[in-house]
């Protein structure tokens, strides 16, 4: 079991490993979010609840709001909208994009994978396309869960991930910003997304991965 | 209307609803009970019923409102029309406009508005029923609510009342003593840091009076932190209620 801690709640004399969700008052470390503390390496507070800040690097999925030549607007989770430049499609193909087709290429309300390229100081976010993933196409669902609990959902070097596309026959694409894409049969998708509830619920126990193999094959075999 | 003096504050050492001077009314906290909120905050405080309900950051709207350094902070207190024996006209009043800006200003120095510049923090209280010190019922539970939002802060704000009737200083008003007493002191404080983060008072103290209602609320405050942080510590225990937003395909 991890220890719960509430904003203000002493964490350490360690000011020096302060990490994220804590801050620093007289060589003391507090925390400032309602989570569970990680002590490995930095002192950290892993927030139960919270919204997505981007970060230069970070794959999410957005959702496109806005069409303002030249750019596309994004919704990614976050309390500030991104863009799109159109030159991140024109650059791809060669063919020029005249002023009115921007919806042919992405249309409002198309889901895109996208990375982060830039965030500045103002809080404006460039994105840039991921070409090699297909969002929003063929039989699937998104879901949407705190953006705190998705090293949770991939569990450590990626083995939690591994074992529900495996048991659940299906893909799943986890973002950055808590937006996950399952696709693949109606029935195989109702299970994934039960036991990512099952994940985000319980992120903060201990032996959840063993769990959630107990619970998948408990349903194989019931099939 | 009654006139000050015709009741009887004071009986056996007792106040007119059996509770010593120093005692609050009995609480309860339950964490987390809208789904669509980003944090909730149930609060009952005696016959007080207040509901918090906490959304974002998010988007400020309107845009010449933002901050360009940090998130800006939006309080509503409101009561609702049946929370009163009089039926309340319902929409904002000159009354519960003043308490939101209290309200806000109460939560202000906890909450670490610079981790989200541009965006807006918006809280809602919504009185069901009233039963005097409303307005620091609100302030507990958006604390709460806050915290459950996952919004970063440097500490929970508690809050309660202190006045005086039948020429005693007590804790924590009900309605009779609040409408028929001397005076009315809601505090809003770090708890554990004895700051004090928000201070009104109606009526006459002397300076004897005012620092003896102020230890009270202190210990007061202390008490209702601790239940304030046995709500939130608890939800987690049990298990989380489900949260999952579906998008749709």
């Amino acid at each position: 079991m991890y220890k719960i801690v509430i904003p203000g709640d002493f964490v350490s004399d360690d000011a020096k490993r302060a990490g994220e969700g804590t801050y620093v008052e007289e060589g003391k470390v507090y925390a400032t979010t309602y989570g569970v503390v990680d002590d490995k390496g930095d002192i950290r507070v892993v927030a139960f609840n919270g919204k997505y800040l981007p970060t230069r690097g970070d794959v999410v999925i957005g959702k496109v709001i806005e069409i303002s030549f030249p750019y596309w607007i994004v919704d990614i989770a976050s309390p500030y909208e991104a863009r799109i430049h159109m030159s991140e499609i024109s650059t791809r193909g060669g063919k020029r994009i005249e002023f009115g087709d921007m919806n042919t290429i992405l249309d409002l309300d198309d889901l895109v994978a996208v990375n982060v390229l830039n965030v500045d100081a103002l809080m404006r976010i460039d994105l840039g396309l991921k070409e090699d993933l297909q969002i929003g196409r063929g039989n699937g669902r998104l879901i949407e869960v705190p953006p705190t609990k998705v090293p949770r959902i991939i569990g450590r070097k990626g083995s939690m991930i591994r074992m529900l596309k495996d048991k659940c026959n299906c893909f799943i694409f986890v973002a950055k910003n808590g937006r996950i894409w399952i696709k693949g049969k109606t029935k195989d998708i109702k299970l994934a997304s039960e036991v990512i509830l099952m994940i985000t619920n319980e992120a903060h126990t201990s032996g959840l991965t063993d769990r959630v193999a107990e619970f998948l094959d408990s349903v194989k075999t019931e099939r | 209307m009654k006139k000050e003096g015709e009741i009887e504050f004071i009986k056996d050492g007792k106040r007119v609803d059996g509770r010593s001077f120093d005692e609050l009314r009995n609480i309860k906290i339950d964490v987390g009970v809208l789904k669509r909120a980003d944090g909730s905050c149930y609060f009952e405080l005696g016959n007080n019923k207040v509901l918090a309900a906490v959304y974002g950051p998010r988007e400020m709207h309107p845009r010449h409102a933002q901050d360009a350094k940090m998130a800006v902070v939006k309080f509503r207190y409101n009561m609702a029309p049946f929370s009163v024996d009089d039926r309340k006209r319902p929409g904002p009043d000159r009354r519960s406009v003043e308490i939101s800006k209290v309200s806000r200003e109460a939560l202000d120095p906890v909450i670490l508005r610079e981790y989200y510049p541009k965006a807006a923090i918006e809280v809602y209280v919504e009185i069901l029923q009233s039963d005097a010190g409303t307005r620091t019922a609100g302030i507990n539970a958006a604390s709460v609510a806050l915290a459950d939002a996952g919004v970063p802060m440097r500490d929970l704000v508690s809050s309660v009342a202190v006045g005086k009737v039948g020429g005693e200083i007590v804790l924590d008003l009900n309605a009779v003593e609040d409408n028929y007493g001397e005076a009315d002191m809601p505090i809003a404080m770090i708890a554990r840091r004895n700051t004090i983060t928000a201070l009104q008072m109606d009526g006459n103290l002397t300076k004897d009076e005012f620092e003896k209602g102020l230890k009270l609320a202190m210990k007061a405050c202390q008490q209702i932190y601790e239940l304030q942080r046995t709500a939130l510590i608890g939800r987690y225990n049990k298990g989380e209620s489900a949260k999952l937003k579906d998008s749709g395909t």
